[in-house]
């Protein structure tokens, strides 16, 4: 009986490993395979030349640049509203919630923020304008400043937690030497800690552009469209990579578009991919410091 | 922190006590989000509670032009497709920490923990858009069954996106056991399965149990997968191979085609629940934790 279970453990263990390589390759070499072949400038620009697009405004209709663009001013804006909250928040929990009544409240305000389902927090965005379109603003729509402000929410619990981290893993002596020399208790922090920090901190604001690259549920609700050009202020409709890619699966008409649906796939990964990378070599080298 | 509190009270000038209070109000801002949206969410579905609302909302049809509509295929769908999702990625992530810790090569569990270290960083549309075109074709021709765009599909593909969250709770949790411990029953005579079975994965069950809570919620709360890849026909299943619709994809589907008032009652009533759910996994874990200290 106990052999039998240890066997059965040891196969489980092989195999789910076994597994796991297998099926990622699998996934990895498909989307290479159809994708990388209409990986190039023809992708994002379809039949205008790179100059005129970017340069003269000429409307790209058969290429990815406009959702590229989307997706850039959604993780700006989302990002500008998001990092200072989330850092100052961060730094309030580590430095300054010294109550526990407050620091806890907090904490579970920030659990709760962080585990809810991406297309909550869209739903949230979509219920605020059918309020506002009842009440004060008959026109409002859905749009590009109302999706930054719920993909904020949604990075907001990163930012909140590696600021944190960063400041809560400093040595205390570190803590001390200023203090000990006449820093105020925010000199100390700004001048000191902030700077110690620093890496941890930059290492959440790269996983929290990461996620605001990649979350599709959010702006589904909250104002993306598939043809809308290039977005020309806060209040229009936007594309973005992850919506089309999405689009593309359910919608696509012609091989074309189908290749440029694998081709934007490949593109999107391989920008998080390198996004997560850089922000997790950060984070291991801030342990390893640490240890 | 509290070794330097007496120092800085005298000298705080202006300035200090602005900033203060400006981390303060930001920190306050997460607590403010999070009733914000459960204030929304109850404000949108208080409609609800009218009685013979609720009776509509509680029934297994979802035919909004024929006035009936119906949320507990949904509800069953997400609980269902959370399940299935789990039983596959959950041994499966317990079997690579076992591997890891030591029942392996070394070159095998250096190879999967980096791959799956690779693998939390696949945007979910993506996983979605290769599913599309890869299983979903693949199970349609080799079942003979409908349109591969099913349970089954839903489930595979959502078991991807969990194995990352299950794995590196599950390798913390492991890691995080006393190296001591380790060499002490290696001299007792127990082989790395053995201290497996008997020593570490009883000792680390809080670990376990709070990587399946975390896991469940994930599935639970992934729109993207299960919208595109699950068919998201309103119906209880009979079997694997049926199509399902899930509550996160019923709120994206409502959304966007605009059904009238009490469709949008639906959709908020699928908001509270994610969101109930979302509390419930929180409260849960916190349980698990408290219990741990």
């Amino acid at each position: 009986m106990r052999r039998s279970l240890e066997k059965i453990i040891v196969i489980l263990s092989y195999a789910s490993s076994v597994m796991t390589i297998m099926i990622f390759s699998v996934f990895l070499w498909f989307l290479i395979s159809r994708g990388y072949t209409t990986l190039n400038l023809k992708l994002l620009f379809g039949n205008v030349s790179p100059y005129g697009a970017i340069f003269k405004g000429i409307p790209v209709w058969d290429g990815v640049w406009p959702a590229l663009v989307g997706t850039t001013f959604l993780v700006f804006i989302s990002c500008a509203i998001a990092v200072p909250v989330g850092i100052s928040a961060g730094i309030f929990l580590a430095e300054y919630a010294t109550t526990s009544r407050w620091r806890s409240f907090i904490n579970f305000a920030v659990d709760l923020l962080a585990g809810m389902p991406s297309i909550v927090m869209g739903l949230f965005g979509f219920a605020m304008i059918m309020l506002l379109r009842s009440s004060l603003l008959p026109e409002a729509t859905t749009c590009l400043l109302l999706a930054s402000i719920c993909i904020a929410l949604l990075v907001l619990p990163y930012l909140i937690r590696t600021t944190q981290a960063a400041l809560e893993t400093l040595p205390a002596a570190l803590r001390l030497t200023g203090v000990s020399m006449g820093f105020t208790k925010w000199q100390n922090i700004f001048r000191v800690l902030l700077p110690y920090a620093s890496r941890g901190i930059l290492s959440g604001v790269i996983l929290a552009i990461g996620r605001a690259a990649e979350d599709t549920a959010v702006i589904l609700l909250t104002g993306v469209v598939a043809n809308s050009g290039l977005p020309g202020s806060l209040t229009d409709k936007f594309e973005a990579l992850p919506f089309s890619i999405y689009y593309l699966a359910a919608e696509h008409r012609t091989a074309e578009e189908l290749n440029r649906g694998f081709g934007s796939a490949l593109l999107l990964l391989i920008l998080t991919a390198v996004l997560f990378q850089i922000a997790y070599w950060f984070h291991g080298r801030i342990s390893k410091g640490s240890r | 922190m509290d070794t330097y509190r007496c120092l800085n009270d005298t000298r705080k000038g202006l300035v200090e006590t602005l900033i203060e209070s400006w981390l303060f109000v930001a920190a306050m801002i997460s607590a403010i989000a999070v009733g914000a949206i459960l204030f929304f969410l109850i404000y949108f579905a208080w409609p609800i509670f009218h009685e013979d609302h609720l009776w509509k909302l509680l029934s297994w049809y979802w035919r909004p032009f024929q006035d009936q509509f119906g949320i507990l295929p949904m509800v069953a769908g997400s609980v269902l497709l959370g399940i299935s999702s789990m039983l596959l990625a959950y041994p499966m992530g317990i079997g690579v920490c076992c591997c890891v810790y030591g029942l392996g090569p070394r070159w095998l569990s250096g190879l999967t923990l980096m791959i799956v270290r690779i693998m939390t960083s696949v945007p979910t549309v993506v996983y979605g858009f290769v599913s599309v075109f890869l299983l979903v074709p693949f199970l349609r021709e080799f079942f003979y069954h409908g349109s591969g765009f099913s349970w089954l599909a839903a489930t595979l593909t959502l078991s991807l996106l969990v194995l990352p969250t299950v794995t590196l709770i599950v390798n913390a949790q492991f890691e995080l056991f006393d190296p001591e411990i380790r060499l002490a029953t290696t001299a007792l005579g127990f082989s790395p399965i053995k201290q497996l079975i008997w020593v570490v994965i009883p000792a680390s069950y809080k670990g376990l149990l709070a990587a399946a809570v975390l896991g469940f919620g994930r599935a639970v709360g992934d729109t993207i997968i299960s919208l595109m890849v699950s068919g998201n026909s309103p119906q209880f299943p009979h079997s694997m191979l049926d199509s399902i619709r899930t509550l996160t994809a019923h709120v994206a589907l409502v959304v966007s085609t605009e059904a009238g008032s009490m469709a949008y009652n639906s959709l908020f009533a699928a908001g509270i629940m994610l969101f109930g759910v979302s509390a419930l996994v929180n409260g849960a874990l916190r349980f698990i934790r408290a219990g741990s200290e």
